[in-house]
């Protein structure tokens, strides 16, 4: 197995022990606490088809690409 | 037999399907909500570096019932090129590719269930994507895991410009690349207001995985320029890994600040760096305004070099400057103006137009500008200056909520 299957593998392991393991953990911001969490202007990606053609941009200028929670598609940099 | 690529996305497109809809009839109670209804129209506009790429974007995202979700994007890039590639090694040219993409999403108690097709077409690129994620909200609710798979299929081609002019595809060539991906991530409320995530995604791909069009430079002391030009080889297979760390807090007056940082590393020697922060604020009730920085750097691959010693100096040969070490800016800024349709107040319940500019510099240290070449007057092979790119990226776009 290649090492990043590995990783993963290992990483969803961990987090399925966690919920099956019933933790009893307690939220410590309760549901009524999250009324800034909520705010559109806390969403991480607030216009989703302007994030995904800026990322697009990067990743076809730039040797880096992934973790940034798209899909992908074609390159258009032929 | 061999498959061909319809059949292939479409077989995926049919399983992804029934698998979701399978976990619909299999739920028991529902919690949890699905993003609203929306539909954006945008148009995009980069120019820079001889490259202009233009076109529209549309995405509609519709909520059917309280568990289920669809959504579909079409969007296209117009290319006129006259990028520095292009100016050593051909000619200007114009290009024209489409993106398709639709995709479901359930909602089965705490579990997200995301699954989608992406279909990608250019005269010599056809792109074809599956994928398939699933969300868990735990530990009351501050915890969402997601773990991604993705499949893609590609096919490569070459044009090459016939007696008359017009771009033929060349019979003598056809490849294909291979792409999976792996993601993990975890996004973490923190404090009441702090919120947290974590990416890992691992993508490998094999094939075709270099430009049919690019040339690599190697020293040819006969030529009037010092250098002469060859065919760029890259290795068939590709592994990268990426893990990016991100956080978003809101201050005290009703706006908020986000970072990201990201390393990449992969098989051909790169390690890149990106560093993010952004910026957003409400401001005389109806806009909000974002400002954004990002950094980015990364090293060069193994076999890159500017200028080869000689003619097939290794078993890979690269020259392509997104394999080089370089460092890129970019400062970005966008505004967006919310406003009432009041004919449509039945059907529509916010709508927003945005604008948004984002300037790139990027700085090459081992990329030279190498259609200035003049060794007659002091500019020899491998003495020219180091290229730079400066280029804009616009954005405008509507949004709607319904």
């Amino acid at each position: 197995m290649r090492a990043p299957a590995k990783v993963i593998l290992g990483l969803a392991t961990l987090a399925s022990l966690a919920v099956m393991s019933g933790c009893s953990i307690q939220p410590w911001v309760k549901p009524y606490e999250r009324e800034h969490l909520a705010d559109p202007i806390m969403a991480f990606d607030r216009n989703p088809v302007s994030t995904s053609y800026l990322d697009h941009v990067f990743e076809a200028r730039e040797g880096a690409r992934g973790a940034g929670g798209g899909a992908g598609g074609g390159c258009g940099c032929n | 037999m061999t498959m061909t690529r319809k059949s292939r996305l479409g077989q995926w497109a049919a399983a992804l399907l029934c698998a979701v809809v399978a976990l619909g009839h299999s739920s028991g109670a529902f919690a949890g909500v699905l993003a609203e209804d929306r539909a954006d129209a945008l148009y995009h506009r980069y120019q820079g570096g001889g490259v202009t790429i233009q076109g529209p974007s549309v995405l509609v995202r519709k909520k059917i019932g309280e568990n289920f979700a669809v959504n579909a994007n079409y969007y296209m890039d117009f290319v006129t090129s006259a990028s520095i590639d292009v100016k050593l090694s051909a000619s200007q040219y114009k290009e024209r590719r489409t993106q398709k993409s639709a995709g479901l999403e359930f909602l089965h108690g705490k579990s997200t269930y995301s699954a989608g097709v992406i279909d990608s077409r250019e005269s010599d690129y056809m792109a074809d994507t599956a994928y398939f994620s699933v969300s868990q909200d735990m530990f009351g609710d501050l915890t969402t895991v997601t773990l991604g798979y993705k499949r893609g299929w590609n096919d490569v081609f070459r044009n090459v410009k016939g007696a008359d002019g017009s771009k033929t595809r060349d019979p003598t060539f056809a490849d294909n690349v291979d792409t999976r991906g792996y993601s993990l991530g975890i996004s973490q409320i923190l404090t009441r207001n702090l919120i947290a995530g974590l990416n890992f995604e691992a993508i490998t791909d094999e094939g075709y995985l270099n430009s049919p069009y690019r040339s690599v430079r190697f020293v040819s002391p006969g030529d009037p320029r010092g250098f002469a030009l060859e065919r760029e080889i890259y290795p068939r297979t590709h592994t990268s890994s990426a893990v990016a760390l991100r956080g978003k807090y809101y201050l005290p007056y009703r706006a908020a600040i986000d970072t990201s940082y990201r390393f990449f590393t992969d098989t051909w020697g790169i390690n890149a760096h990106t560093l993010d922060v952004g910026y957003t604020h409400p401001a005389f009730r109806r806009w909000v305004f974002d400002g954004r920085l990002r950094y980015y750097r990364q090293n060069s691959a193994d076999f890159y070099s500017d200028l080869f010693p000689r003619q097939n100096f290794a078993n890979f040969l690269a020259r392509d400057k997104e394999l080089a070490t370089y460092n890129s800016f970019t400062v970005g800024v966008g505004a967006a103006y919310e406003f009432s349709v009041p004919w449509a107040a039945r059907w529509i319940q916010k709508s927003t137009l945005n604008a948004r500019i984002d300037h790139i510099t990027i700085n090459y240290d081992n990329f030279r500008d190498a259609t200035v070449t003049d060794p007659g007057n002091g500019i020899p092979a491998g003495g020219e200056p180091l290229y730079k790119l400066n280029a804009n990226v616009f954005q405008l776009f509507l949004s709607v909520w319904f």
